[in-house]
Parts: C-alpha cells; structure tokens; sequence
C-alpha cells in the first residue's frame, strides 16, 4: 500500500517560453485519504517547486482550488484519489478562463461582473434607520427566500461548467446573478432596482440557455441555474406589468 | 512579460459530456415540436375543408415514412416534456413559510395535469 503510485496529469503553462499549455505528467504515493489538492502540494513540495495554483482553506469554504478534474469542475480539496484509482488523473484550470499560469486563470472579468450587480445591501438615501435603533429584523421565513443563494463561495465552479461562458464573454453567469438574486430577495435590500439594469439585460439572465451544469457542479448547492431562471419569471412579470395603464410612471 | 493564454471554444463543445449532449437533444426537440404543431395546424385546414378533404390527409400519413417520422417526432415531443417538467421545480418555488414545497410535488404536478389534460382529449375524441 504505501508503495502504491497514482499518475497526475497536469496542464502546465508558462507564458515567459510558452506558446500554449501542455501536459506534464508525475507519479505521486497514493494515499487512500489524500485529496488531489494533497497531491499537487506534494508534487511541489517533491518534484517542482514553480508548480502555480491558488489553495488556501483546504475544507471546502475558501472556494480557492477549484480546477478541472478529469474534466470537471471540482474543489481539489474536496475531491479523493480513491475515487479515480487507480485510473490517472487529469487536472487543468478552470474551463473558459484565461490561463495565467500552470494551474492558475485570469479572474479579472469574473470579480468585474460580481461587483457589477451590487452584491450588498443597498438603502434607498435617508432610508437607513439610525444605529441607535438598532438591526433590521428579518422572520426565518424571508431569510430563508435568499438563504440558499448567499452560501455562494465565489469559487467560479459554475462558470466553468457553463458553455455560454466559453461562447459568449460577456455573459454576467451564474454566481454572480445568484448572489445579485440574493441581495434582491433580501427584505432588508431595496436595490432591486438598480440591479435590475444588469440583471434583467440580454448579458445576464437572457444569454443563459439553462443548460443546468453550473447547479449540477456548485459545492454549496446554491442552485445558480434556479436563481436565474427564477430571474426571468421576475423580469418577465415586471414588463408585462409595465405595459398596464395604471402602473405606468 | 505575462501574456495569459486564452483556450479557444471548440466548436463540439456541445459533445464535450452528456449532459451538454442532452441539453443539445432537449433544444433540438423544440424544432419537431414546432413541425408538429404547423402538421396539426394543416390537419385542422383540412378539416375545415370538409370530410373528403380530411380523409385524404389521414390517409397521406399512414404513408410507412411519415409513420417513423411521427416515431422520431413523438420521441423527441416525450424528451422535451419530460425534461422541461423536470425542470419546473428551479423555475417555480413555492414556499410555505420557511419550508419549500418539495421538487418531486411542483414536478409532480406537471405530470398529473398532462394526463388529465389527455384523458380529457381521449374522452372527446372517443365520443
């Protein structure tokens, strides 16, 4: 047992000499209770040292390691060699990024996106109450309308299960409108409105097809396709709601 | 100087896993949807058109390859509803209080509703 190898595949890239990414190849011990991030930290420690990837929590909260294993997006902390031994295992970035380097993607357009639609509790001006009286009081009924979208971990799992990611660039995607959908369902939020721009416009919720993978592979089940689809029930309820006579401004 | 490298989309991605395959399936079923619903729309004219009219239409699609085409359309109409039904509970949450209402009862529903709705066909067609 302690002798027992698994091989890693992993997608190298280094952008100073190369022109695109290759395979590189390492055997690691197989441990019954590693995780492949176990195994990638023990390739840099052993054999390469300038092996690039993002970890830091390794229990599954910080939302850092997640690349394509075996070509699907998972959490490298979360994932165990026991479940492809003693098959090999194929480990890449994160599908339709941008590849920084080795196993490490641009998410510049990623954190754009998330701040375009105001992930956090917007007062309209002279609304907010004075602090001397104290929080806003939410029933567990209406925190739980939004609870499910707030366990986001901002991970980038689901865009690299979605394909309109890969086809369409600027698609907003689906952590970001989940966790615009969470602020919006909250009953301490009035922004709605302003979200709405982004939203409810053809980059967001109109470009996702519901292909579902960004749900099928999120490690916190917040069910982004739900949150999106649920979005355009919304957006469509509000058009045909402006098109009567006494509910226009 | 870093220069990221940006993979290209293949243009099979939709073959990439079974899922992207199913979902490929799932659109393509709104396109025989769609031609049987423009058949139905003639089968309707025709019967506007009297008897004879109607009768020679029944009888152009007892044609061997109109039968398996109705077999692929038919397929393809019981994939889309199927998947779509499925897909309801993400669409339309109803919650009580804090609960939601379970995924298997808002799907469920679709389904109860389609066999009404065709007992209710059958029951007027049969006369």
């Amino acid at each position: 047992m302690p002798d027992e190898k698994i091989t890693l595949e992993i997608l190298r890239y280094h952008p100073e000499t190369d022109e695109k990414p290759s395979f590189q190849t390492f055997e690691v011990p197989y441990h019954e209770d590693w995780v492949v991030l176990d195994a990638i930290n023990w390739i840099k420690e052993h054999v390469d040292g300038t092996l690039t990837y993002r970890w830091s929590c390794r229990m599954g909260v910080c939302g850092s390691c997640g690349m394509m294993v075996n070509g699907t997006p998972r959490l490298t902390c979360a994932v165990f060699l026991n479940e492809f031994h003693p098959e090999p295992i194929k480990v890449e970035p994160l599908a339709y990024f941008p590849i920084e380097r080795d196993l490490v993607t641009v998410m510049d357009s990623f954190m754009e996106k998330l701040q375009s639609v105001k992930p956090w509790l917007i007062r309209n001006e002279g609304e907010e109450k004075p602090l001397e009286e104290g929080e806003y009081l939410q029933s567990p009924a209406e925190l739980a309308s939004f609870k499910q979208f707030s366990m986001c971990i901002n991970c980038m799992l689901c865009y690299a299960a979605c394909p309109v990611t890969g086809l369409e660039s600027e698609f907003v995607g689906p952590a970001a409108i989940a966790l615009g959908m969470r602020y919006n369902r909250d009953s301490r939020d009035q922004g709605r409105e302003q979200r709405q721009e982004v939203i409810a416009s053809h980059d967001a919720i109109w470009n996702c097809t519901f292909v579902g993978e960004c749900s099928v592979v999120c490690p916190k089940n917040v069910d982004p396709a739900g949150a999106i689809q649920q979005a355009k029930v919304e957006s469509t309820i509000d058009w045909y709601t402006s098109l009567l006579p006494w509910t226009k401004k | 100087m870093s220069k990221p490298y940006t993979p290209p989309m293949p243009r099979n991605w939709w073959n990439k896993n079974s899922a992207y395959r199913l979902f490929m399936l799932r659109e393509l079923s709104s396109v025989f949807v769609a031609l049987f619903v423009l058949e139905l729309l003639c089968f309707v004219s025709q019967v506007g058109q009297g008897e004879a009219a109607m009768d020679r239409f029944i009888t152009s699609l007892e044609n061997p390859i109109y039968l398996i085409y109705h077999v692929v359309v038919l397929a393809f109409a019981l994939l889309h509803s199927i998947t779509w039904f499925n897909l309801t509970p993400k669409v339309m949450v109803i919650r009580r209080g804090e609960e939601r209402v379970p995924d298997v009862l808002v799907a469920g529903s679709n389904y109860v509703a389609c066999l009404a709705v065709s007992l209710l066909l059958w029951w007027i067609v049969r006369g």
